[in-house]
């Protein structure tokens, strides 16, 4: 067919305009969704600003257009998180001149990977995750070790009898996968058997529907999560919730292998930059004074967390806000700072523990910049400087009740 | 449809026209009744085979934590999402969908019109049909796993103006990708169709490309592009759910799945109502593209080739 150029214009011209309809109409469902997401933060920050004039402020410089700053997360909104949550809630953030945003994670989010992109300002990650993402090349620093402890265990019912890894012999033993079974392997390994044709291992859900089925002898579990999931189920022998004398679990903490956790995570590359440096430094204090508030008022924080709409029920919540101040409290050296000693076992178990392929998480060590406590140790000056108590000595859990489903 | 036959019958338009009207009623409520029917029948089946489980040793679990009971779900969808909550789990799992719709639905228009875009740009253009077609096709063996975190990470650095990117665009997005692929083949099929003797007599009109597009290629391209458009709708659908569980955004029907999902332990029929939004979802956009398949077609006669 022939064309005259006037013809083509023509042609082209109304290409164009159904173009430019097409992104209208993705702008105009764009703006209206926004609109709808700002009511909800503006009311959460207008209820959080009574409660933050009532806090201590340890840095209560001048603030004119807050910082913005976004954090991500490993998961969806939990207790595991409740630190952030009520930093930005009870306006801690707000003191520091930071905006922040939280932003949640998902099956696919690795959130070392979505800050070393520069997706997020900072990251939540286990320190052996982020090990392996270092060196495949991802420059982050570790800036805050919240987590001090372990939360992974291994729940059996009580008559497999498996109190320590030795007992993993000949078991089907349940783990996750995705850079959360490294301390169940190197566990096994440590009980002197070889993961490969001593146990069956076997890919978990994540739920614990697969033990209470009886389909694998232990499971892994956090015990903010998965343990509490447990205890929220109905004993059909008893009709009654089960309990805790119903399983045997293996703690790694105990067994020797435990691996560092949740912590926060900083661009290596961004942290040459002075202006970054000071955004650290005021994140990282702002957090770990929520992670405080959250030791001293397991209930309000839990409470946050809800509000910040999570489907998990109240007593799940709560308590899981009661394992991770576990995990988090004591700290002696200072909430948030690596001991060194842990950080080295973590690199040895990461350095050392073949999986199945015999491919162990590192080759090598990773490089100094791996982390810093120069953060925590200013953070922690300074909010003991504000009369709050860093290192969480006279820390005692609370009891907490589940209810059926965690309700 | 009806107006086809209508029309012929003016004389007596009345009484012919609530003939239809009651026959198209009664045949509807026989379709319903026939669905009903259908969702009761793959209740028993799956009581059924409960049943069997506890008779005789399956390959998988029959108890009531891997496959609770049917009327366990429909009371777990009455009771409270959480304790002390006003919402049910059903209202939620409602709620979630509506909003999973709406990405869906952007993603579909948004899918369909750069769909459509491309294919009349690669049929006026023949170097452009060879050039760009297999990058569409290549588009789609990507994997939506590796897809959705990438397109999350790159969102979350966009900002035009005031504003902000948000991962429900990054949904949106994955939707609308998913989307485009089915209508720009099917519709580039679609306007390739006239036969060679209607386009001849459009030339022996002097008809410009724009006349021959709106005129000949579009009204020829319909029994190609409304199956386009249900297979794209059904995919924005699947992207939508799958980006959410992908991506943990919140709001939709798959962010719900992933936040039930894990009381399973304790509540295993939580999760079944909300992956029932789901299929509720993926019914309600299909009967969505019927009724625009019905609009879309009304003056062309039913036995049309497709």
């Amino acid at each position: 067919m022939r064309h005259t150029p006037r013809r083509r214009w023509a042609a082209l011209t109304s290409v164009a305009v159904v173009g430019a309809l097409a992104l209208t109409a993705c702008s105009s469902s764009s703006s209206s969704s926004s609109s709808s997401a700002a009511p909800e933060s503006s009311a959460a920050e207008s209820s959080a600003a009574p409660e933050s004039s009532a806090a201590e402020s340890p840095a209560a410089a001048e603030c004119t257009t807050p910082t913005p700053v976004s954090l991500q997360l490993q998961w969806v909104a939990q207790a595991q998180f409740a630190g952030y949550y009520a930093a930005k809630e009870l306006g801690y953030y707000d003191e520091q001149c930071l905006d922040v945003t939280i932003l949640e994670g998902g099956v696919d989010i690795v959130p070392q990977t979505v800050l070393a992109q520069g997706g997020a300002d900072f990251a939540i990650s286990w320190v052996p995750k982020a090990l392996a993402s270092i060196e495949q090349g991802a420059a982050i620093t570790n800036v805050a070790q919240v987590f001090q402890r372990s939360g992974t265990l291994q729940v059996s019912f009580a008559d497999k009898g498996i109190t320590t890894a030795a007992d993993f012999k000949g078991k089907k033993i349940g783990n996750w996968g995705f850079g959360n079974e490294y301390e169940v392997f190197a566990a096994i390994t440590k009980a002197g058997l070889d993961p490969a044709a001593d146990v069956e291992l076997v890919q978990q859900q994540f739920d614990m529907a697969a033990l209470l089925n009886g389909e694998i002898d232990a499971a892994e579990a956090m015990t903010y999560n998965e343990y509490a999931q447990v205890l929220e189920a109905i004993n059909p022998a008893t009709g009654a919730l089960y309990t805790p004398e119903d399983f045997n679990v293996v703690d790694y903490n105990e067994e020797g292998v435990a691996m560092y956790q949740d912590a926060i995570w900083a661009s290596t590359e961004r942290l040459a930059d002075p202006a970054y440096q000071e955004l650290t430094q005021k994140f990282v204090t702002a957090s770990l004074q929520g992670w405080i508030h959250c030791r001293d008022n397991a209930q309000e924080c839990a409470d946050i967390v809800l509000a910040a709409g999570t489907k998990l029920g109240a007593s799940h919540q709560l308590w899981q806000m009661n394992e991770v101040n576990k995990l988090i409290w004591p700290s002696p050296a200072g909430v948030g700072i690596i001991d060194a000693a842990l950080w080295e076992q973590t690199v040895a178990v990461a350095l050392t523990t073949k999986n199945l392929e015999g491919a162990t998480i590192i080759t090598g060590e990773p490089p100094a910049e791996a982390y810093t406590n120069q953060f925590a140790e200013a953070a922690n000056a300074e909010l003991t400087a504000a009369g709050l108590n860093t290192t969480g000595d006279a820390f005692a859990p609370i009891a907490v009740t589940l209810a059926e489903g965690g309700n | 449809m009806t107006d086809h036959a209508a029309v012929p019958a003016a004389t007596a338009p009345r009484p012919r026209r609530q003939s239809t009207v009651s026959r198209r009623v009664r045949k509807g409520a026989v379709g319903a009744l026939w669905a009903l029917a259908g969702i009761l029948l793959v209740m028993l089946m799956w009581e059924l085979v409960k049943w069997v489980g506890t008779l005789v040793s399956l390959p998988f679990n029959t108890n009531d934590l891997s496959m609770p009971h049917v009327w366990t779900m429909f009371s777990g969808a009455w009771q409270p999402e959480v304790r002390g909550s006003d919402t049910t789990v059903l209202q939620a799992v409602l709620q979630s969908a509506a909003y999973s719709l709406l990405i869906a639905l952007g993603g579909f228009i948004i899918g369909v019109s750069v769909g459509l875009l491309l294919a009349i740009v690669m049929q006026r253009f023949a170097f452009l049909e060879r050039g760009l077609l297999p990058f569409v096709i290549a588009s789609q063996t990507v994997p939506l796993i590796a897809l959705a975190p990438l397109i999350t990470g790159i969102g979350n650095r966009i900002s035009i103006g005031p504003v902000q990117w948000s991962t429900t665009y990054s949904v949106m997005f994955i939707a609308a990708y998913l989307a485009f692929f089915p209508l720009s083949v099917g519709a580039l099929r679609g306007l390739h169709a006239p036969t060679a003797t209607s386009l001849e007599l459009m030339r022996s009109y002097a008809a410009t490309p724009r006349a021959t597009l709106f005129k000949l290629r579009f009204p020829a391209s319909l029994p190609y592009l409304v199956p386009a458009m249900k297979v794209s709708a059904a995919a924005a659908v699947v992207g939508t759910v799958v980006a959410e569980i992908s991506t943990g955004v919140r709001g939709g029907i798959g962010r719900l799945i992933l936040e039930y999902s894990r009381e399973a332990t304790s509540q295993p029929a939580k999760v079944y109502v909300a992956v029932f939004g789901a299929i509720v979802l993926g019914l309600v956009a299909a009967g969505l593209v019927t009724a625009l398949d019905l609009y879309l077609t009304r003056n062309l006669p039913k036995e049309s080739p497709a």
